[in-house]
């Protein structure tokens, strides 16, 4: 068979695959994560009211800091218990669009690569998923810090 | 005419030993009361669970020696492999024993690849016993292959479950027990494939490619074997290679199966069914050799898959390249026994089971009386 | 009464990332990926405020509000402080979500140990 052959058989073969993919319903998974996220949310929100209830004073954009932190906290204990990734496996984007998913996805990988050692293991071991998520922002605010700076 | 890929065995070495071991969710599966050993923890009481890898590859070559009645000493060259980078878990084990060793990687195809070689030893008369070992853990592949196991992502339908468990096989010169007959040695085939949460899919052309390869070398047919068993094609990749087949001409019929898709019980959430190393390797060792001990099953066609990718190969973008070792192994228990069926009332009304100790005691009365005569004169018929 | 917009937007949202789950097959790495520059965007064209006036902790809670906060940094630091602002602005806001998670990741991997899926 020559390349071309191959390749055309390549392609018809991954059109079939495709066609005998098992269909998930889609419904019952999209309610889960919706309902799931909506809550970590009510949380989320419950925490920064009685933030805002106990100490007045605060600024709201420190009372939102410290309630990122707490449900951060909540959330990387609860991936420590190994109750997360069973949340996660109910909810799916539930549990991973939220802050908490950033925690677990820090918390997770520093628990698995703790025999590792602590800096080959853990320390290193912290980023490999989240450390997208922190260069990706990190980039896109200095560049959208630069373009305000001339407008 | 295309060249041979499958070798007759003349001296038909002999599976005098076997052993296998699982982890506790392997042993709630449906092949849960076969397993010679199954472990109640999965880190074996081991601090990491490549350890625990390394050290369940080992008792089951332990096993396996102690069950064909030999010793370390008497056995030649130990033949294993694994999932793992640089094979660890074989090797680590190996250095515990006084035997030569021989590293395979042919992933989850490991357990057909270690018994074609190791019976191409025997029949070239360069070994009297020879092990062959493979063994795969789904905490370690999980976490070379995946994600970390407590990040709370949702695994897709057409995912498979790496199953825990070690098996080992030792071949003998001479002996009892079921026969290796044949063996068919596959090319690696890549139709393109390159979901790595597919495997069954990316796998299912190198098994279709040794199977006609196999009935073409040897001039036998899907009936002639009581049983034809994949490794871990899973529920979709099994699918996929009956339609694969159809479209050569060959019906798979209902002697065909996979043992990815048989592993697990429907209420265990393993999705498309079992993988690894261990798949294939503890079904033989369990299910289908004590099948072949005791007559059940005369001639089964063992031929599991692997896909030789690593991560980072996929994160380059390349496609998953597959390949499929088959081997034929025969029985040489002279009659079928009777099965003696004990109805037990359950929660939907009867089902029955087999009297396990009754019929283990009728067995072995058979094989001590039974020759390999029939086997031979049924093979000679065949040639 | 806004705990209802908060869990109607919040579970919107994160209704949208099972719906890049289920139809694009990414990993969750890249859904965190894509949410955050979702919420640099929002901020950068000043429709992030709006929303959060009554979504709340419906749109602070996920990973869009990380993303919000690190150009709301950035574009605060640079109208007081100018170029460098552009620097430290993002991770100044953001500081206090990273360093616990980092801290708290790093406790409770010393305490705790990953187990098999059942």
């Amino acid at each position: 068979m020559d390349k071309k052959e191959i390749q055309k058989r390549n392609e018809a073969y991954n059109r079939y695959v495709k066609a005998r993919l098992p269909k998930t319903k889609a419904w019952p998974s999209l309610f889960n994560s919706f309902w799931v996220g909506g809550v970590i949310c009510c949380i989320g929100q419950g925490i920064n009211d009685l933030i805002l209830l106990w100490f007045p004073s605060i600024a709201e954009q420190s009372a939102w800091a410290l309630t990122l932190i707490t449900l951060i906290l909540i959330a990387s204990f609860l991936t420590g218990i190994g109750v997360y990734d069973k949340i996660g496996k109910f909810a799916g984007g539930g549990s991973i669009v939220p802050i908490t998913g950033f925690s677990n996805s820090i918390t997770s990988p520093a628990l698995e690569f703790k025999h590792e050692g602590v800096i080959y293991g853990i320390c290193v071991k912290m980023f490999t998923i989240a450390g997208p998520v922190i260069v990706s922002g990190v980039v896109a605010s200095v560049v959208v810090g630069i373009i305000y700076l001339f407008i | 005419m295309s060249k041979k890929q499958t070798v007759i065995f003349r001296s038909k070495p002999v599976i005098t030993g076997s052993f296998s071991i699982v982890g506790p969710k392997e042993g709630k599966g449906n092949f849960g009361a076969y397993f010679d050993k199954v472990i109640e923890d999965d880190a074996f009481g081991e601090k990491s669970y490549e350890k625990a890898e390394k050290k369940m590859i080992e008792s089951a070559i332990e096993g396996a020696v102690k069950n064909a009645k030999l010793k370390p000493e008497d056995i030649g060259l130990l033949l294993s492999g694994d999932l793992l980078n640089q094979i660890i878990s074989s090797s680590y084990a190996a250095r515990n024993f006084d035997i030569s060793f021989l590293g395979l990687f042919g992933a989850c195809s490991t357990m057909a690849e270690s018994l074609a070689i190791g019976a191409s030893m025997i029949e070239a008369k360069l070994f009297e016993n020879v092990v062959c070992a493979t063994g795969s853990h789904f905490s370690t592949a999980e976490r070379q292959f995946r994600f970390p196991l407590e990040l709370g992502n949702q695994r897709p339908p057409t995912s498979q479950w790496t199953v825990t468990g070690a098996g080992a096989t030792v071949l003998s010169k001479q002996g009892k027990g079921p026969r290796i007959t044949m063996a068919t040695f596959g090319k690696v085939v890549d139709w393109g494939v390159n979901d790595v949460n597919d495997m069954g899919a990316a796998m299912a052309p190198s098994a279709m490619d040794t199977m006609l390869a196999h009935f073409r070398d040897t001039g036998t047919t899907p009936d002639d074997y009581d049983l034809i068993a994949t490794g871990d094609l899973g529920k979709l990749g099994s699918e996929i290679l009956i339609d694969l087949m159809e479209e050569q001409g060959i019906k798979l019929g209902l002697n065909y199966n996979d043992c990815g898709q048989m592993y697990f019980a429907r209420n265990q959430n393993t999705l498309s069914g079992g993988s690894g190393c261990g798949c294939s390797a503890t079904v033989l060792n369990s299910f289908i050799i004590e099948k072949l001990r005791r007559g059940d099953l005369r001639r089964v066609l063992f031929m599991p898959t692997g896909a030789l990718m690593s991560t980072t190969a996929s994160q380059q973008g390349e496609t998953i390249p597959g390949v499929c070792h088959a081997i034929v192994l025969e029985s040489d228990a002279e009659v079928k026994h009777q099965r003696v069926i004990v109805a037990q009332p359950t929660k939907f009304g009867t089902k029955n089971v087999g009297n396990e100790k009754q019929e283990t005691e009728k067995i072995t009365t058979t094989t001590t009386t039974s020759t390999d005569k029939p086997t031979r004169a049924k093979a000679n018929k065949k040639e | 009464m806004y705990y209802l917009w908060v869990f109607l937007i919040g579970g919107f949202i994160c209704m949208l990332g099972q719906v890049l789950i289920i139809y694009t097959n990414i990993t969750s790495a890249r859904i965190l990926v894509t949410f955050v520059l979702i919420g640099v965007a929002l901020q950068a064209f000043e429709i992030f405020d709006p929303i959060s006036q009554f979504a709340r902790a419906g749109i602070n809670v996920p990973i869009i509000g990380f993303g919000a906060s690190l150009a709301k940094g950035a574009i605060g630091a640079v109208r007081a402080k100018g170029l460098l602002g552009a620097f430290t602005g993002g991770l100044e806001a953001t500081a206090g979500g990273i360093a616990a998670a980092v801290l708290f990741a790093f406790i409770f991997a010393l305490i705790f140990h990953s187990k098999t899926k059942k």
